[in-house]
């Protein structure tokens, strides 16, 4: 097998990896529209990166750190719902990114893998910045699990328990911009949020218990990987859509199994 | 909110409390003590602010004038009205009841005998009925071995009995747990038989003290109604009965059903 497809190949597994718990947790929170207004940004970073000659990778993440760290700010201070705001910040963010692009004469941007990803021209620079990534965030859902859990089920109850909301959501949505820049540099801005949601959405039917529905989700994306690696090689096919396209037929197969499981 | 020198071993005390919500005034001057073990009766017509001033106590809610002060490192048991589980989170017994508290399955197994619930551990809370859920939230709550339990109407939709056995509960858990009980109560006129002081809520606070005392004080049957005041002191009447009978205070199914 060529380098290139086990570079692919461990930073598609180590992104479905983590992608399993954050995205069972944008589930239960309903926040699958936060992934993409992230994703939006995206395109500010990596237009801010190459003209500022730094990593693009690297230059996604601030801005996603950015952005989710004014979402959290505009959610406790102004009265706006939160899909209101996302909307808001995702189009700003994206408008901003094009104004820029055009602005900084020379970037040169590939629309197509900033659209779809581009997971078989990653580098091994990259597959170790998703490694400690994927480590670091792991190890932090692990030290917040149990409030993060609590503040899902309701803020209030949480907070009576000596839960410290804010500071544990503002973790939260800094692991997700986290994973959200390195998701995209795979499967591209349009099917990030795919990516996050469909494992997980996929595990629900399969999980009584949120720690089960985090490991099956994360495995459903893992077989995704591989799967939608091979299929797009066979098929000579985009990868980051093959993955994805897997993980929605692997939704579909556990759909009935799911229901029925669910009425028990 | 500023601290004052609180009453010696008060678990929570407000002091002039006021509570503003968009323009609207919905707590005025409230005072209010709770002492350790105490069990405490908020009472009080819809909109009365009975809920807006637990979360005031609890500190969900900042106050817009006045001073709350909570005992630091208490340790509360919280009981709300309603919760909404999403279908989409997978959730046994077992899970929501431990999810506060480092407690064994076999702590959370006597905890959920203890409160009456028998389901399976295994069994998904979204399946369960609103009373076995609110009997849930109250064995989560005991599982952190509180200092004090908040309950939020947690007697609704139960009958006269059921309610009862409920009320019985409550005092019972008192004395094992040793902690203080804040309880609002959803019926106007049917107040908990174990209880100390009750605080007679509308806006301000249209009084409060011992049991008896309330039913016979003029602003409360100004704002209930001789009626409906004439229920609340027949009730007493009975448990003042049981109270002296075999000197514990019992709370009878019986006594409510002509009550």
């Amino acid at each position: 097998m060529d380098e290139f497809l086990w570079r692919a190949l461990l930073a598609g597994l180590l992104v479905a990896m983590m992608a399993g718990p954050l995205g069972a947790f944008i589930i239960w929170r309903r926040m699958a529209y936060f992934g993409d207004a992230l994703s939006h940004s995206a395109l500010l970073g990596i237009v801010l990166g190459i003209a500022l000659g730094i990593n693009i990778t690297l230059a996604v993440i601030m801005v996603c750190f950015l952005l989710a760290l004014i979402l959290v700010l505009l959610k406790f201070k102004s009265g706006l719902q939160e899909d209101a705001l996302l909307g808001i910040l995702a189009h700003g963010s994206l408008a901003l990114g094009l104004v820029a692009w055009g602005l900084f004469d020379g970037v040169r941007l590939d629309l197509f893998a900033y659209l779809f990803g581009d997971i078989l021209s990653v580098v091994w620079s990259e597959v170790l910045l998703v490694f400690v990534l994927t480590c670091l965030v792991l190890i932090i859902l692990y030290r917040i699990w149990q409030p993060l859990l609590q503040i899902t089920v309701d803020e209030s109850l949480a907070t009576v328990e000596g839960v410290a909301v804010k500071g544990t959501l503002l973790i939260y949505v800094l692991l997700i911009a986290a994973l959200v820049a390195v998701a995209i540099k795979l499967v591209g801005v349009l099917l990030t949020t795919a990516l996050m949601i469909v494992p997980a959405a996929t595990a629900r039917g399969l999980s009584r218990t949120p720690v089960q529905m985090v490991v099956i989700a994360s495995l459903i994306g893992m077989v995704s990987v591989v799967a939608g690696l091979g299929l797009s090689l066979y098929l000579d096919v985009a990868t980051g859509p093959a993955m994805v396209l897997v993980t929605v037929i692997l939704f579909l197969l556990t759909l009935s199994f799911g229901l029925h499981l669910l009425k028990s | 909110m500023t601290e004052k020198a609180p009453q010696k071993e008060a678990l929570i005390q407000l002091e002039n409390i006021s509570l503003e919500l968009q323009g609207k005034q919905i707590l005025k001057s409230v005072t209010m003590t709770v002492l350790p073990q105490q069990i405490v009766t908020l009472i009080g017509p819809n909109g009365a602010g009975k809920t807006s001033l637990l979360k005031v106590m609890l500190g969900l809610l900042p106050a817009s004038k006045g001073t709350v002060f909570r005992q630091p490192g208490m340790v509360v048991g919280y009981v709300p009205q309603r919760l909404h589980i999403p279908q989409t989170m997978p959730l046994t017994v077992a899970v929501f009841a431990g999810m506060a508290s480092k407690a064994s399955q076999q702590t959370i197994q006597d905890s959920l005998h203890e409160v009456g619930l028998s389901v399976p551990l295994d069994q998904s809370v979204q399946s369960l009925s609103g009373g076995e859920f609110q009997r849930l939230l109250l064995a989560r709550a005991l599982l952190r071995r509180p200092q004090i339990l908040v309950l939020d109407e947690p007697a609704q939709g139960l009958d006269f009995t059921g309610e009862a056995e409920f009320y019985h509960l409550i005092a019972s858990l008192r004395e094992r747990y040793h902690c203080a009980v804040v309880m609002v109560s959803h019926d106007l006129h049917l107040v908990m038989a174990a209880t100390d002081q009750v605080v007679c809520l509308n806006t301000h606070v249209c009084c409060q003290g011992r049991p008896e005392s309330i039913s016979q004080d003029p602003e409360y049957l100004q704002l209930f109604g001789q009626g409906l005041a004439k229920e609340f002191a027949v009730y007493h009447h009975e448990h003042d009965h049981h109270h002296t009978a075999d000197g514990r205070i019992v709370c009878d199914p019986e006594d409510h059903s002509h009550g």
